[in-house]
């Protein structure tokens, strides 16, 4: 892609809109670090939806207004939060007993890589000089009930995201139900990669010239 | 009577030997009990094993642990965090050991620990890297790993309150890996930013039962390592 082609498609807000559409009310929803904490502000209207931090909240608010800061109220990214009346704080075996108990609703996380079979891989590209880190996702993809995935369509080289299969190490195998792009919703089925909706202004042969492996027009 | 306070921290830590396993509490600097770490740095152990979520930020608390060549290997889920250089130039350069663990999987094999539970099956890391030379069993259809638990000869953990009896309750997200760090270590010591008469704290509220506690410090107004790492500090 060249730098002065025209960008279309979703935005990262957009993509959190998007995402945010199919949480049901009543959700108990986990979200990764980047775009997926932008899912929070986009929760329709009429709906409750509790959001869980793997350091030890359950009942994450918004960032605290100034002066209100404590340091040791944070998230699983480290940022300042807030915690909702109604919240609960518990230790990290309790919490990851949420997680890898099946208790969790909905987990929206950021990739590196989905493959059409729901492989995800977003935690290391393999490079023996890369310090490796993995923090929650591991656990994430293997105890919550349904991971959907927010990402660019593309690498910033203009490289798939969406791929037959992962180069990258597996965060976990088969896991990956809904993809967000930029550029679709994508929905990964026994047959493959299925595009339920387009982004405005994107056709479908658009996506799939960008896409690692082949599309199913919906 | 049971009292189960000591006079300093350098106290506290004193008898923490060369080769010794520490679980240190703290997700990023929530909970991170950093005058307990410093006057371990003072005592000069080395050659420790390290359990902490993190690697620790700057050049105090964890990171001035490790910086001063006192960690010989670090078991924790996330060794890169912002502001986090001491760890990783250490670790490209071959001078520390890392096993990288995913962060409810070593949650869970420290409350192991403490539970006398020796080892458990995980769905957490089948199928990948994290899981090779791992047992694998299938039950009931779906593949687990086998992970062991996790013990350790001290435990350094920070709270909020604590009485003599050594019950804890934590401040927020700070509680993180304390409570079950201090099952899983012979030794738990604690730093409490208030120290209350028995019986004030609610047995309702008890979050760490005194009976897996072993010393108790009152640092009244701890460090904040976000703070020292904005000023350039460097322990020592």
């Amino acid at each position: 892609m060249s730098e002065l082609e025209v960008k279309i498609g979703w935005d990262r807000d957009q993509m959190a809109e998007r995402a945010a559409q199919d949480i049901p009310n009543g959700s108990y929803v986990n979200l990764g670090i980047g775009i997926p904490e932008k899912v929070v502000r986009y929760v329709p209207a009429g709906r409750e939806v509790i959001y869980h931090t793997e350091n030890g909240l359950l009942g994450m608010g918004d960032a605290p207004a100034e002066g209100q800061e404590d340091p040791e109220l944070i998230n699983a990214g480290k940022k300042l939060v807030t915690a909702i009346p109604g919240a609960s704080y518990f230790h990290h075996a309790d919490s990851f007993s949420m997680i890898r108990g099946g208790h969790i609703d909905i987990c929206v996380l950021g990739a590196m890589q989905v493959a059409q079979n729901g492989d995800l891989a977003n935690w290391s590209t393999g490079n023996p000089d890369a310090i490796p880190a993995v923090g929650g996702a591991m656990d994430l993809v293997a105890g919550v009930k349904t991971i959907r995935v927010i990402t660019q369509h593309v690498t910033n080289k203009g490289y798939p995201k969406l791929v037959e299969g992962c180069t990258f190490p597996l965060t976990g195998a088969g896991v990956v139900s809904r993809v967000y792009s930029d550029l679709a919703v994508i929905d990964i089925t026994p047959e493959g990669f299925k595009v339920v909706e387009l982004a405005p202004g994107v056709d479908f042969d658009y996506v799939q010239e960008r896409t690692g492996a082949k599309l199913i027009a919906s | 009577m049971i009292n189960k306070q000591v006079n300093s921290v350098h106290d506290a830590v004193a008898n923490i030997k060369d080769g010794a396993t520490v679980m240190i509490g703290g997700f990023g600097e929530a909970g991170s009990p950093i005058e307990l770490i410093h006057a371990l740095i003072d005592q000069g152990a080395k050659n420790l094993t390290v359990v902490n979520n993190n690697t620790g930020s700057g050049h105090v608390g964890l990171a001035a642990l490790i910086e001063n060549k006192r960690v010989a290997k670090m078991i924790c889920s996330f060794p890169k965090s912002a502001n986090s250089f001491v760890f990783p130039d250490l670790y490209t350069k071959g001078e520390i050991e890392l096993e990288l663990v995913p962060q409810g999987t070593l949650a869970e094999r420290i409350r192991a620990g403490g539970a006398g539970v020796p080892a458990f099956y995980t769905a957490t890391s089948v199928g990948t890297p994290l899981a090779e030379g791992k047992e694998v069993r299938n039950i009931n259809g779906r593949d687990y790993v086998l992970e062991f638990g996790l013990t350790a000869d001290f435990a350094l953990i920070k709270c909020l309150k604590a009485d003599r009896y050594g019950n804890l309750i934590y401040n927020k997200t700070a509680r993180n890996f304390a409570p079950v760090m201090a099952m899983a270590a012979d030794n738990t010591i604690v730093q409490t930013k208030e120290f209350v008469k028995a019986g004030d704290l609610d047995p309702e509220t008890v979050v760490t039962p005194g009976i897996f506690v072993n010393q108790i410090i009152t640092v009244a107004n701890p460090l904040l390592e976000s703070v020292l790492v904005n000023a350039g500090k460097v322990y020592p």
